[in-house]
């Protein structure tokens, strides 16, 4: 039998995928429920989800809060750091939309102002299981992405990014 | 010996939130750090007019997630004051009791924190599991885990009922007797003395200079919290300010985790005492006029300026927070400081850079 070194490098993505945090312009809500998966009452590790603090090493980034004027440029190093494939989840209505802070002065909006999200995770803050979740729901989105580099190999896997608009 | 720069931050694994802070060391040893500062600023007190003054109660909880209802507590004191506002006292005993939780949850989370800084996993987790329940008591009585929403101008949104007070009684002393083995671990263990007796020492004389505040201030031995200017119910509540005088991260880590067990002890005294009656007075009219109001934040004193002219939407909102008064001292005390003991340092200012910037 052929042994499919690519399949299990796959295989072992999926199983536990690392995640790296990113607070941008949060008001640390819903940052304190990202924290509190990774403690004994959620215990994101029983889905192998592990948080690390190098986005060379993580395939999911967490990004809570509104991009401003002063972030966005530390986002998007933070984001294309990241090894392909990836998924990025907005948490909060903050990185929805700019939720209560829409309007105010130095808010540029939400986080896919500046990069392409894939799970977008609404609530002020969301709920610790929203979370975890989302995380999942990211899961699926990877392994699709991951196949479709399987069937045409060599090809660039990002998620499909759509139009950015200007920052 | 040649200096290099070392950014700190604004994404590091320690701190959740995007403090940044340029290193100069020299081989190991910081000799100087510039904080970089804006990367949460949102520009919310600009905000304060386009917002009507009701509106404004929800953008200053979100001023920062971890305090938002003592943020809320201070901004309605304020417009109270300005209007004539009577609060009644069974509003002002329950602003009480979640201020106060949310002033364990938010030492909770700082210990542990802290307890991750210097790589203590087991006692993080420890102390988030038994912070958890704290989280439980809010989402029952308010309905939100972290932003609770509860004040209003001119009292408070919700009731506890007498089951829940029951209840929370019992929830507290729980706690507490989770927490005294923990509380054994943090002043006792070798490690953790290792990692912060003598570190990051200021001086009595020094903290006062540089103006800091909350437990970095009585860390140092000034017994100063603004609790004793006796608003809302604590005028009936006995406490006392918790002092330690060595000034150093062992200190003020001892000082965070007597006052978890002072505030439990306050809902205690506040749920004993609490009064019957009605929960809000309806405002009538706008508020006109300007005003100062300080209320003891988990982290110090927290300072709000509050104008009016006597139309829907205040003219200026002016915030200060203690963090922002603790930044000074944080950069007095890293000098000297080896690299690996940074990120102990910064946390035991116990840093709220959304509370900072806004
Ligand atoms: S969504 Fe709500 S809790 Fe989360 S960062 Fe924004 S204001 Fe804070």
């Amino acid at each position: 039998m052929k042994f499919d070194l690519q399949k299990w490098i796959n295989e072992g993505r999926l199983k536990s995928p690392w995640v790296v945090h990113f607070n941008c312009g949060s008001c640390n809500g819903c940052d304190i429920e990202i924290l509190d998966c990774l403690t004994p009452v959620h215990d994101v590790e029983r889905f192998g989800i592990i948080n690390v603090g190098n986005p060379k090493q993580a395939d999911v980034l967490l990004v809570s809060g509104t991009v401003n004027h002063r972030n966005k440029t530390a986002l998007k190093n933070i984001y294309d750091q990241m090894q392909h494939p990836k998924a990025v989840i907005a948490i909060g209505s903050c990185g929805l939309s700019g939720g209560i802070f829409y309007d105010a002065y130095n808010v540029v909006g939400g986080v896919d102002k500046v990069i392409p999200v894939d799970v977008y995770v609404p609530g002020c803050p969301p709920k610790p299981e929203q979370i975890i979740d989302a995380v999942l729901v990211a899961l699926g989105k990877l392994k699709a992405s991951l196949e479709k580099s399987d069937e045409a190999p060599g090809q660039e896997t990002a998620p499909a990014a759509g139009e950015q608009p200007a920052a | 010996m040649t200096r290099s720069i070392i950014p700190f931050g604004p994404q590091h694994p320690v701190l959740p939130e995007p403090l940044h802070l340029k290193l100069t060391v020299e081989d190991e040893t910081v000799v100087e750090a510039i904080p970089a500062l804006g990367y949460v600023h949102r520009g919310l007190e600009g905000l304060a007019q386009r917002r009507d003054y009701h509106q404004m109660i929800y953008v200053v909880e979100r001023v920062c997630g971890i305090c938002s209802c003592i943020h809320a507590m201070c901004y309605c004191n304020a417009i109270e004051k300005l209007m004539g506002l009577e609060v009644p006292r069974r509003a002002k005993y329950l602003r009480v009791i979640w201020s106060e939780l949310h002033r364990v949850h938010s030492h909770l989370l700082w210990l542990g924190l802290f307890a991750d800084a210097f790589g203590f996993e087991s006692l993080f987790m420890n102390l988030w599991k038994i912070r958890e329940r704290v989280m439980d008591i809010n989402e029952a009585t308010a309905g939100n885990r972290v932003i609770v929403s509860t004040n209003i101008i001119g009292g408070v949104r919700r009731d506890i009922s007498e089951d829940w007070l029951k209840q929370i009684l019992k929830d507290i002393t729980e706690i507490e007797q989770q927490l005294k083995p923990m509380f054994d671990v943090m002043t006792n263990d070798y490690t953790i003395k290792k990692r912060t007796v003598g570190k990051g020492v200021l001086s009595k004389e020094l903290c006062h200079q540089l103006g800091a505040a909350g437990p970095t201030l009585r860390g140092s031995g000034w017994a100063q919290d603004v609790r004793q200017l006796k608003y809302e119910a604590f005028d009936e509540l006995d406490f006392e300010p918790v002092v330690e005088y060595d000034g150093d991260c062992y200190s003020r880590n001892k000082v965070r985790f007597r006052e978890t067990f002072q505030s439990l002890e306050i809902v205690r005294q506040a749920i004993n005492r609490i009064p019957s009656g009605e929960l809000a007075v309806k405002p009538k009219g706008n508020p006109d006029g300007e005003i100062a109001f300080r209320v003891e934040q988990p982290r110090g004193e927290l300072f709000y300026y509050v104008k009016c002219n006597g139309g829907k939407n205040p003219e200026r909102v002016r915030i200060r927070t203690p963090t922002f008064a603790n930044i000074p001292p944080l950069l007095a005390m890293l000098p000297g400081a080896q690299l690996a003991d940074v990120p102990v340092l910064a946390l035991s200012i116990d840093p709220c850079i959304s509370c900072t910037e806004r």
